[in-house]
């Protein structure tokens, strides 16, 4: 099948990881936290406030804040406008992603 | 820093550019604040450069377009003619009794601000998707088509390995040909506009050869991937538990109907769904721009009622990124000419006017001929969330406007929290309008973006700036 990064003749730069509820995956340099997720087969890294179901990107141009996640401890971070980082630990946030406020 | 007048102009896509670069040329100090981390708008998103890629037009049309602008600014950015702030993300543009001041917070953790200061402002914010809600509309996979093509054409990533593509309007082509030739399958293109809905239009549409053949090649493309067009069609339900799994399609009736009986169901992991466009116009809003319809009201001159104050592109109505090109040169001539208190010279803008005259009177008609589904309330459910953010569903909605007797989406907001939430009703306003049976207004937000406290409680308003630019912290702005 071809990929996206042979489409447009991609090289880039060398691969970094980062963890994702403690997983290791592999993210390519100049990708966002949602694009990362996305190359790894995740879809979803947030559960709603009320009903705790799982959301991912829906606009995927920061209008609709459903990507929210939590990355190195700070929550409500639009995941389709971080850039992934090597050593970021990025975490699924539970409802308003402060720890005693769920729900 | 060099004297003379200076421009503001918020946005770098197709409109924002165009009227950079010609305002620059024209001995106008420009600085072009745009969110983004590369110029180009959603329109021309490239991935980042660490991505290496060697064919970025293989995701593009017009590249040769977007060649000329880049260069233009490079050269402009060189010459110290214009500053590109990028990751600057407008939340507020206040106007002063002897100019503007332009708020923005920076990078992606947006907790510091930072004021430009401008003799005049152009606003180029471009638009963004409208999705209605069906059942299933908020499992993981079922993204907005421009989300999709956003997130292959920055970061080349796909959501799946098999998508549908649905809901109506032009965006839909570029959509399903971009992610069938990235390598995924795309089960279906789910268009609710059928052939019949084209007839009538007949010699407008044919006055516009050139985006004829845009949509023959596209379709060209689409039969090349062997992706089944199905016109005249609905998704009626997205299923699935932590996904999506599949999607249920109907064909329509005469009259904008479900016809019972057509359903079938397709197997898919993600559905890229889009209905439509809407302009941002929350920064014209705040200025106290008149809006006509949906989008900034502008003159001849792309000039809205706010003296000082210009818009063009997609926040002026919805119409691709030729028609933002030709407004954004339009802009830009007229900005160069009447803050040197000149009038724009007839001549020198000529066949940008005819453009736009053209491409306003195509896009008029498209926005007709590509309409959801008249009665696409009757397929949302009363447990179809229709706010996102605050989980609001169907039934309270429905509730609020019947037996509460709610009459405009402001009062259906109070009884329901539906578009209070991170998202403002950005996502369901035109859901909730029509759920309640009233007219969809743009809502006035006192700012474009959500603010920390910190910054506003840090943020001198209406104070006078000896320089263009200066940082509501101690933080040091690069000098423009």
């Amino acid at each position: 099948m071809r990929s996206p990064l042979e489409l447009v003749g991609a090289r880039p730069g060398p691969a970094f990881t980062v963890t994702f509820d403690d997983r290791e995956i592999t993210v390519l340099p100049g990708q966002t936290i949602a694009a990362a997720l996305w190359a790894a087969g995740i879809t979803s890294w947030r559960t709603t406030r009320g009903s705790g179901e799982p959301r991912g990107v829906f606009c995927g141009i920061g209008v609709c804040f459903d990507c929210l996640v939590t990355v190195n401890g700070r929550a409500n971070q639009r995941a389709c406008l971080v850039w992934a980082e090597a050593g970021d630990v990025i975490r699924t946030q539970e409802g308003t992603g402060h720890r005693g406020h769920h729900g | 820093m060099a004297e003379g007048p200076h421009l503001a102009v918020v946005g770098a896509g197709p409109a924002g550019l165009a009227a950079a670069l010609a305002a620059a040329a024209r001995g106008v100090r420009v600085t072009l604040v745009d969110s983004a981390a590369e110029a180009g708008g959603q329109f021309y998103r490239q991935p980042a450069a660490a991505l290496g890629a060697r064919r970025p037009q293989a995701l593009h049309h017009q590249w040769r377009t977007w060649e000329r602008l880049r260069d233009g600014l490079t050269a402009h950015v060189a010459r110290g003619r214009i500053t590109h702030l990028s990751d600057h993300h407008v939340w507020f543009v206040e106007g002063q009794s002897d100019g503007f001041t332009v708020h923005a917070l920076r990078g992606p953790e947006q907790e510091q601000s930072v004021a430009v200061r401008a003799d005049a402002v152009l606003l180029a914010t471009g638009g963004y998707e409208k999705v209605l809600p069906f059942p299933g509309w908020t499992l993981p996979g079922v993204v907005t088509a421009g989300g999709a093509q956003a997130m292959l054409k920055g970061g080349l990533v796909l959501p799946g390995r098999t998508a549908v593509v649905a809901g109506t309007g032009p965006l839909l082509m570029p959509v399903a040909v971009g992610l069938a030739a990235a390598g995924a399958g795309v089960a279906a293109l789910v268009e609710s506009a059928g052939a019949r809905d084209f007839a009538g239009h007949a010699r407008t549409l044919a006055a516009h050869p050139a985006k004829l053949a845009e949509g023959a090649r596209y379709a060209a493309e689409l039969a090349r991937h062997r992706v089944r067009i199905k016109a005249h069609h609905t998704v009626v339900a997205a299923h699935g538990s932590n996904r999506v799994e599949a999607v249920t399609v109907a064909a329509l009736d005469g009259d904008g109907r479900v016809w019972p009986g057509t359903e079938r169901r397709i197997a898919c992991d993600t559905l890229a769904v889009g209905h439509g466009m809407l302009p941002h116009t929350d920064l014209a809003e705040a200025l106290g721009c008149r809006l006509d319809g949906p989008g900034v009201a502008v003159d001849d001159e792309q000039r809205t009622d706010v003296p000082g104050v210009w818009a063009a592109g997609e926040t002026t109505g919805i119409g691709g990124a030729v028609l933002s090109l030709a407004e954004g040169r339009i802009a830009g001539l007229s900005i160069a000419a009447r803050l040197n208190s000149r009038t724009p010279e007839a001549g020198s803008y000529e066949a940008a006017v005819k453009a736009r005259t053209g491409l306003r009177e195509f896009f008029a008609v498209l926005d007709t001929v590509y309409a959801p589904p008249a009665h696409w309330t009757e397929q949302v459910a009363d447990d179809t969330v229709v706010c996102r953010c605050e989980e609001v569903p169907a039934s309270a909605i429905r509730e609020a406007a019947g037996e509460l007797g709610a009459g405009d989406v402001r009062t259906v907001k109070l009884l329901t929290r539906a578009g209070m939430g991170w998202c403002q009703g950005r996502m369901c306003g035109p859901a909730v309008a029509g759920l309640a049976g009233c007219e969809f207004q743009p809502s006035r937000r006192p700012f474009a973006r959500p603010v920390p406290l910190g910054v506003l409680a840090g943020t001198d308003f209406d104070r006078h700036h000896t320089d263009s630019t200066d940082s509501t912290d101690s933080t040091e702005e690069g000098s423009s």
